[in-house]
């Protein structure tokens, strides 16, 4: 679901991501508008945990997973932003686009490049909300990355050990107990 | 990677408490939030935090340097970093000075405060190991280092507690694993002896004349051998304390000198003149009733009141079931560490398996049952699965009457059995029955038996 204005490129990348690495089904639920309270003015970025709030209001019932993809920065109030947040072993997970491009970093756009590191960043909170937590191993999705360049470090795809939590996270989810 | 440390996060606002929570919670941790000082000193006398992230200016009561001090007051080991929104160096030099490891500024560069949390449980890590490798060295282990809310237990242990610093003779009774050795080095490490040496000798293990020189030394040429002079274990805890595991199975002239040495604290060398004097507080511990030892002749009368001064019963495992979790997590906790393991603990259906088990080999057993369990897991929890032994041990050893048994059930029963263990051998059957071949034979025919 897109959080405001948000080009059909980037959606498309991220389901088509989802359904590659993870198997799940896309589909397109709307639109949801910026939430103006969610936007924090002096800092002008946009409150992570209250975005993810709006989207459980809107997300139905019926989708396994929502991931929300936004143009907005995010932040939370002890950091200075975040490439993206998810509910743990929850339903929701939020990707920003803010951070991912060049141009954010003085360089020229590249649109490649942006759509690698959304796929990294919809693999890694779409990890959380199947109860995974951050992996050790650098190249792996699930590695914390703070900055752009720890993005750049790692692969579009879970190690093994990541890999088989997650796959076993989602048999239980779709056989209706709680992933 | 999941880890089992606890972090504590402290601040009036519950968006900050949240979403700093949940940020930790991705890395793997257990985060617990408070958005008061008090709620934070709640919660701090219940769980042990490794680290504690407190926001400097809290409305009413106590302010994070506040909270800061109390909480460290509870837990002395916790690291704490004081946030703020706004930076002074006077707020920044107190919190220092009180004890505060950093004092962050927020908004905080991510990467800051990942290196931050990372750094302190590396650390965390490392003392826990140290603290672990540390009492394995020294086993200088104290009554809190004995895991039970078991009345009964708590009360000898209060009882431990009080005699502690007396030199009468303890007889501590109870069966194999239950704690009788330290029991016994936790009375020594917090009475007025702890600094001399605690000496501990199981009687069972060497033969008689062994023991004798190995409890009291021997000159030089005392026996084949015998090259030198050597100190025996009665000299060795001099000032401190010997125990002597397993009382109840010394020969009756050991038995004898042991008596001389309780009553006058003087006995001589194994082929020596000199009589030797020592201060040492004698713990004695069996499994067997030494009580009924006495009454059929195989342990000395005086012996047993000279070493019944203070007599300690511990309870089996299996008559302190309540301790059964609170001891599953801590052998969990501690050898995931020394196993290097990540296993979270026990599931609901593993522990209702370990609630059903007896434990014959009390403590111990749960220990080694924990040790094994945790080898083989799979998984991020013990399941009932990985105690599957647990119940094959169980069902090869014991035998169960169902209720309605008959006697020809039960004889029916008894030849199947023999039978198979012998591979279908009816002479070697016959001869561990006690009854004819023949006879063997007939009873198979009526009970319509399988021969294996």
């Amino acid at each position: 679901m897109p959080v405001g204005a948000v080009e059909d490129i980037w959606l498309e990348a991220a389901a088509k991501c989802a359904s590659e690495t993870l198997g799940l089904i896309p589909a397109r639920g709307g639109r949801l508008a910026t939430p103006a309270e969610c936007r924090d003015p002096k800092r002008d970025q946009y409150l992570a945990t209250c975005v993810l709030e709006k989207l459980l209001t809107v997300g139905r019932e019926r989708n396994l997973r929502v991931l929300g993809i936004t143009e907005v920065d995010l932040y939370i109030p002890i950091l200075t932003f975040l490439f993206g947040q998810a509910q743990l072993s929850g339903r929701l997970a939020l990707v920003s686009l803010a951070r991912l491009r060049p141009e954010f970093y003085g360089f020229s756009p590249d649109r490649e490049l942006t759509a690698l590191r959304l796929r990294k960043e919809v693999i890694h909170e779409l990890g959380h909300t199947l109860g995974l937590v951050h992996c050790s191993d650098r190249t792996c999705a699930m590695c914390l990355s703070n900055s752009i360049v720890q993005v750049d470090a790692k692969n579009d795809a879970y190690c093994a050990g990541c890999g088989e939590m997650a796959r076993a996270h989602l048999r239980k989810a779709y056989s209706g107990g709680k992933a | 990677m999941r880890s089992h440390w606890r972090i504590l996060v402290v601040d009036d606002e519950t968006v900050m408490c949240e979403s700093m929570a949940a940020w930790l919670r991705e890395d793997g941790y257990t985060v617990d939030t408070a958005e008061s000082g008090a709620g934070a000193l709640e919660l701090a006398r219940v769980n042990r935090y490794a680290m504690c992230f407190i926001d400097l200016k809290m409305p009413g009561g106590m302010d994070g340097i506040e909270t800061m001090m109390e909480i460290r007051r509870i837990q002395p080991e916790a690291v704490v970093i004081i946030i703020t929104a706004y930076a002074t160096v006077d707020t920044a030099i107190a919190a220092i000075k009180e004890g505060a490891l950093e004092y962050i500024v927020k908004p905080c560069n991510p990467e800051e405060i990942s290196i931050l949390v990372q750094r302190t449980i590396k650390v965390k890590n490392l003392q826990r190991e140290n603290e672990i490798l540390r009492k394995k060295l020294t086993r200088k282990y104290q009554y809190h280092d004995i895991v039970t809310k078991n009345a009964r237990l708590q009360d000898i242990l209060n009882l431990a507690r009080d005699i502690a610093d007396l030199r009468s003779t303890v007889l501590i009774r109870g069966e194999s694993g239950t704690g009788k050795e330290l029991i016994a080095r936790a009375i020594h490490f917090s009475g007025s002896r702890a600094k001399a040496p605690f000496v501990a000798v199981s009687c069972a293990a060497l033969a008689e004349t062994l023991l004798e020189s190995e409890l009291f030394g021997y000159e030089k040429g005392a026996f084949t051998g015998a090259n030198a002079q050597a100190k025996g274990k009665f000299e060795l805890a001099d000032g401190g304390t010997i125990f002597l595991d397993e009382i109840g199975d010394i020969s009756p002239k050991l038995q004898a000198d042991l008596l001389r040495v309780l009553q006058e604290r003087r006995f001589f060398r194994v082929g020596g003149t000199q009589e030797i004097r020592v201060d040492a507080r004698v713990i004695a511990a069996t499994n067997k009733d030494l009580a009924e030892l006495v009454q059929t002749g195989a342990f000395r009368e005086d012996l047993y009141y000279r070493l019944n001064v203070i007599e300690i019963r511990l309870p089996p495992l299996r008559e302190r079931r309540e301790d059964i979790p609170l001891l599953a997590a801590h052998f969990a906790d501690r050898l995931n560490h020394e196993l290097g393991r990540q296993v979270e603990g026990v599931s609901d259906d593993a522990m209702r398996v370990l609630m059903d088990h007896n434990w014959p080999g009390n403590v111990r057993e749960l220990e080694n049952a924990i040790e094994r369990a945790l080898v083989t897991c799979r998984t991020t929890e013990l399941a009932p699965g990985d105690f599957a032994f647990l119940g094959q041990a169980r069902n090869s050893h014991s035998w169960t009457i169902p209720p309605g048994a008959s006697l020809e059930d039960m004889e029916k029963q008894a030849i199947k059995v023999t039978l198979e263990r012998t591979g279908g051998n009816i002479k070697d059957s016959a001869a561990v029955l006690g009854i004819d071949r023949s006879t063997l034979y007939e009873k198979i025919k009526r009970y319509e038996i399988p021969r294996p």
